[in-house]
């Protein structure tokens, strides 16, 4: 289980302090699949960012399986079971993909089959990829798609995913959903994907709109599907009500 | 041969030598020559002219065959230039395997100069690997300045793959290269200095025959208060390819200078260069992170996969 209490994170502009997490509080139990939506700029990556230690928050407490790990490592974490596919994912000069999926994995002796599966559960075809370096000769939609294939290898307690679809072909996106709902279905993780589409947010027992470093609203997908999409073509009547459910 | 444990771990870590080497070889060590083989193709003799070192005479038409060359130095105060001579055929396709290991637990500098020749017969291939490899905690250096001068005939090639990680104390490295018709050279440069550690690199490719194709690769990694430089040069005296690209990443206090040059004196030629040197960058060492490594296991990660 995991457990955020008054999680705020500001930064400095100058002389004033600019707060970008606002008194954030929210429990997600295991093996959920919760969708956290909302304006570009609203938070999520920073409030996914400090679930994993990436950033520290100003204050607040995150618990994880009852554990108090505001003061752990990002390594701390990782080895607790929390992981984290980033929205922007770094390139390496030399690493493979092959090497990446087994530092991701832990195990050392990670078998090309495994790989592979790994490999297509995000709609890679794993024989052009394998051997490859993750570098700047692969696209970002690529780079996007091996980000999430070490977070299938991780195979964590606590798998966070960070706009998955970005940059992702249509077939690709389709294989990626029956992912999230194959892991959904075996119930073998607890899965936060931050996701403006449709068909993520469709998937989720839990839907939270993040919005100017607040949770706006929280509720099932079929509850907060016609708000978004409402506020889409007019408005934007969620963040303009500002009320959320605590 | 092969006595000691010291002899034993710097082969292996040189030559990839777990006992003794299939094909030709010739083992040099502290001064002299530990073992020999020649093979029906490869003969391998003593130089005639009162330098040391030996000549390597490679038949026309050797295929597949391998030849190791490794130097070692287990005592301290050894200094030594050595000639060797590759003078290899027609139509071959062989991998040399050379490399140099100083273990030097004494007071005194060791210091091992490899001057290596290659005549590079016609539409003949070769692989040429060279490591250096230091050790030991005495104060004395250990140094190697290699001198690697390739002839490539029309439409010969040649593959040289350079290593030196960790312990050599010096190194000024000078290589030429000249290439005929059609003839091709890669070379990858794979260096890494620590400590006080200075290296040094000179190339030169020259592009003499039409459709001569050029590439050199160097990756370097630079710490503590190393110093690097690298003056990798193509030029290009007729229709021909060239690419240079150095790649460095510096850490702690070090230096590093990267002066890539590429000279055209042929209006079809066609060279480009690439320099970059950067530290590592964050972000990679917190998505390694976030996979469970601490911060030095996600450091000796991408310095490992930067210089594989
Ligand atoms: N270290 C920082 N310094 C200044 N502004 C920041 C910092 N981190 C995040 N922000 C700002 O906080 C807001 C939320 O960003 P982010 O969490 O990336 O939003 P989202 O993922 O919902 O699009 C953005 O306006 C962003 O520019
Ligand atoms: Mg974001």
């Amino acid at each position: 289980m995991l457990e955020l209490k008054h999680v705020c994170y500001a930064v400095q502009e100058g002389d004033a302090q600019l707060g970008i997490l606002n008194d954030i509080s929210l429990t997600i139990s295991d093996h959920k699949l919760v969708v956290f939506t909302g304006p570009n700029g609203g938070g999520k990556t920073t409030l996914a960012k400090i679930v994993m230690g990436l950033v520290q928050p100003t204050s607040g407490q995150i618990l994880w399986n009852g554990q108090d790990i505001t003061g752990l490592s990002i390594t701390e974490r990782a080895r607790l079971g929390i992981s984290y596919g980033f929205q922007q994912p770094p390139r390496f000069k030399g690493l493979t993909v092959r090497r990446l999926l087994t530092i991701a994995s832990g195990n050392d002796k990670l078998s090309k089959d495994q790989c592979c599966q790994y490999l297509t559960k995000v709609g890679l075809c794993a024989n052009d990829y394998l051997d490859r370096e993750v570098d700047a000769s692969l696209s970002g939609g690529e780079v996007k798609r091996i980000e999430i294939a070490t977070i299938l290898a991780r195979n964590s307690q606590l798998m966070i995913f960070d706009e998955p679809e970005a940059g992702i072909d249509l077939w690709s996106f389709a294989r990626l959903t029956e992912t999230f709902e194959q892991i959904h279905a075996a119930g073998s993780a607890t899965m936060i994907i931050i996701s403006h589409q449709e068909r993520i947010i469709s998937l989720a027992d839990e839907v939270i709109v993040v919005g100017d470093g607040a949770i706006r609203h929280r509720g099932s997908a079929q509850e907060i599907l016609p708000q978004i999409l409402s506020d889409t073509l007019g408005g934007c009547p969620v963040l303009s009500k500002g009320g959320a459910a605590q | 041969m092969m006595e000691t444990e010291v002899d034993r771990e710097l082969l292996e870590k040189i030559a990839d030598m777990l006992g003794k080497p299939v094909g030709a070889f010739n083992i040099r060590k502290d001064c002299g020559c530990d073992g020999r083989q020649s093979t029906e193709h490869i003969k391998i003799d003593n130089r005639t002219d009162g330098k040391s070192g030996i000549d390597i005479r490679i038949l026309d038409g050797t295929v597949g065959e391998t030849c190791h060359i490794p130097v070692i130095i287990t005592k301290p105060g050894v200094q030594e230039t050595v000639y060797n001579d590759f003078y290899i055929g027609e139509n071959c396709n062989v991998e040399i395997v050379a490399g140099c290991g100083i273990h030097n637990c004494g007071e005194q500098d060791s210091r091992h100069d490899g001057v290596h020749t290659f005549r590079i017969g016609k539409n003949s291939h070769v692989h040429y690997s060279e490591k250096h490899y230091g050790e030991g905690d005495g104060k004395g250096g250990k140094i190697m300045n290699p001198q690697t001068i390739v002839y490539l005939e029309e439409g010969a090639s040649i593959q040289m793959d350079t290593v030196q990680i960790r312990g050599v104390d010096s190194t000024k490295r000078y290589t030429k290269i000249v290439c005929g018709k059609g003839a091709e050279a890669v070379v990858t440069e794979r260096l890494l200095t620590h400590g006080e550690q200075v290296a040094e690199s000179d190339m030169v490719i020259e592009l003499n025959g039409e459709d001569a194709k050029g590439r050199v690769i160097s990756r370097s990694v630079a710490q503590d208060t190393s110093s690097q430089v690298f003056r990798p040069c193509v030029v290009g005296n007729a229709k021909c390819f060239g690419h240079v690209q150095c790649d460095s990443i510096i850490m702690g206090s070090a230096k590093i200078s990267s002066v890539p040059e590429i000279a055209a004196n042929d209006t079809e030629a066609q060279l480009i260069h690439e320099a970059a040197i950067g530290k590592i960058a964050g972000e990679q060492l917190l998505k390694l992170e976030t996979l469970g490594l601490t911060e030095e296991e996600a450091e000796d990660c991408i310095l490992k996969g930067f210089l594989a």
